[in-house]
């Protein structure tokens, strides 16, 4: 995790846990001692976004961006301009939280300037459980949309494979064989693979990518 | 079938897919604007017909015309877009014609806002249009429920030849769920004889229409709509009896809000308070006869809704003041939490002892 780059864009077809990813994520990395934040740019999404999150996210001190227009009742595409304040001062460690598929990717071409090469890591998070991600040509034309509007590379993928918490271990291993035949085609590395702590825990050790355990943080406990 | 995780609006524009719907007129809106966005993808697929209105009360008319034309077909809003559709929904009615409506709620009235609301209970099962006319309301509490009651309710639509509403919330259309499809149970369907789509020069024409002038006729055909009524409220009634065996107190929810109560309850049981639970499936017809299944031991009623109480009046009516009944609300958009409905619950509990 901290080895990748300071700029991490996470993207994917819409819901397949981008968000959960990106708040676990980042408190991973606060919990390391970096200076974290976390730029919400979903503009596609009107609820489960990471900035309904972010008395919770900024209690693990990571400062949450989002819209300069507070509060949910509100489906304005707006986007606060004090994200440029982290994607210059290299101080800080970025995740920028992406919403869903090309039309939320589209976002990205603001900043493109900020995603040169080198500079950057583009994660594409894959749930083999989504109707459109089963397959490696379903999570290919994903990427190549997304790359397209955003005008960005995908840098890694991120097995999320799972069906809350009815997951089993056999969802995670068929998300990983799908993201290696992606990986193999496009010659992407797979970075990290997510399941719930008790899923994760029972995973092989040996599996390409780091295995992040998924506390589910935009999921109520009553849903 | 194995299953797969889909966003509720997804879900519901699947699952009309696989009950045969291959028409669909809509006008997107905050939050089921993925339900027409999935069913412009996919209805071309299968040679249907996805088309944006200019409006929500010209779609409901297109809906109109479909349906007289025999065909299953689809709209879908939110509030008060369902708010405009209320003419539509009259007449279609009027006309005895099969549509399936699917209504994800939002904060009202009026524009409100975006979040989820319960606040629609009124105009969906006392009809928001004009005249004695009533339609089948199902309220969904997962987006597995939600699949299966839209596969039925194409299936209710045509045997009774009726709109059908499938009443949401934000949250039920907003969120990710394992889902599968299964087929609906089999009901004998009659010939949709009606049919306004060419007489092939071989019969006389049929018409679809709700102007009846003639008095008799009117008031015959208003009878006749009763009977249909009465015969839905004998077959249809759906509900759920939670750990009810032993209640002292019973509360009543429906949709996403009975998720939240059913949470409650488990944490009212582990601390010893015999809590159950009446759920709504449908809301029309209202499950009344639930109330009179409700144990001896029950001393209290409580009903919590994301409105300022609207399902209250079904409760009040169908208890028949039997037991005091209370009520717990959150609107605008605020969710109950199960902590806030524990503490209404002990609060009644330690006044009514």
């Amino acid at each position: 995790m901290l080895n990748d780059k300071r700029i991490r864009v996470i993207i994917g077809h819409y819901g397949s846990g981008k968000t959960e990813f990106s708040i676990n994520y980042a408190i991973n990395l606060a919990k390391s001692g970096q200076k974290v934040a976390l730029a919400d740019l979903d503009i596609a999404n009107p609820y489960f976004r990471s900035r309904e999150k972010s008395e919770f996210l900024e209690s693990h001190g990571i400062l949450v961006l989002s819209s300069y227009i507070k509060g949910s009742g509100i489906d304005l595409p707006s986007i606060s301009a004090d994200i440029l304040g982290p994607l210059q001062n290299e101080d800080y460690d970025l995740i920028m939280d992406i919403g869903g598929d090309s039309a939320g990717a589209r976002v990205l071409g603001r900043y493109n300037e900020y995603l040169v090469p080198g500079k950057y890591d583009m994660f594409c998070v894959v749930n083999a459980n989504r109707p459109e991600t089963q397959t490696e040509a379903g999570v290919i034309y994903h990427i190549e949309a997304i790359e397209k509007a955003s005008g960005v590379k995908v840098t890694g993928l991120i097995n999320n494979t799972h069906l809350l918490k009815h997951t089993v271990v056999e969802d995670v291993l068929r998300g990983l064989s799908l993201c290696k035949k992606v990986s193999n085609t496009l010659n992407i590395p797979i970075k990290y693979t997510c399941a719930i702590e008790n899923v994760a825990k029972r995973l092989p050790d040996d599996m390409e990518g780091q295995i992040i355990s998924i506390r589910m943080i935009m999921r109520e406990d009553w849903m | 079938m194995t299953k797969v995780l889909m966003k509720g609006n997804e879900a519901l524009g699947a699952a009309a897919i696989k009950a045969g719907c291959k028409y669909f007129f809509g006008y997107p809106i905050t939050p089921q604007s993925e339900l027409p966005e999935f069913m412009a993808r996919e209805l071309p697929k299968i040679g249907g017909v996805f088309l944006q209105a200019e409006s929500e009360i010209a779609a409901i008319n297109m809906v109109y015309g479909a349906a007289g034309a025999g065909e299953r077909v689809l709209t879908s809003s939110s509030s008060l877009g369902i708010a405009l559709k209320q003419e539509g929904i009259s007449y279609i009615a009027g006309a005895e014609l099969p549509c399936v409506i699917i209504n994800i709620s939002r904060g009202g009235p009026g524009l409100g806002n975006i979040q989820p609301s319960q606040s629609d209970y009124f105009m969906v099962t006392r009809g928001g249009g004009n005249g004695d006319y009533r339609h089948p309301a199902y309220a969904p509490a997962t987006v597995q429920e939600a699949v299966d009651l839209t596969m039925e309710a194409f299936n209710v639509a045509d045997y009774y030849r009726t709109p059908v509403i499938i009443q949401g919330d934000g949250m039920l259309g907003q969120m990710m769920e394992p889902v599968e499809f299964n087929e609906p149970k089999k009901r004998d369907l009659p010939p949709k004889d009606w049919a306004t789509k060419g007489t092939g020069g071989k019969r006389e024409p049929n018409i679809v229409t709700s102007l009846l002038l003639a008095t008799q006729d009117l008031e015959d055909h208003n009878w006749k709509l009763d009977r249909k009524y009465k015969e839905i409220e004998k077959n249809e009634v759906m509900y759920e009896m939670y750990r009810m065996e032993d209640a002292e107190i019973v509360l009543v929810a429906y949709g996403t809000t009975s998720r939240i109560v059913k949470n409650a309850i488990e944490t009212l049981r582990e601390e010893g308070i015999k809590a159950g639970l009446i759920r709504p499936i449908t809301i029309w017809p209202y499950p009344s006869k639930a109330f009179d299944e409700i144990p001896d031991s029950a001393k209290a009623i409580l009903t919590v809704e994301m409105s300022t109480g609207q399902m209250l009046d079904d409760v009040k009516i169908a208890n028949e003041g039997r037991l005091p009944v209370y009520f717990y609300g959150r609107t605008g958009g605020m969710v109950p939490t199960p902590d806030a409905v524990i503490a209404k619950a002990k609060e009644i509990l330690g006044g009514v002892e």
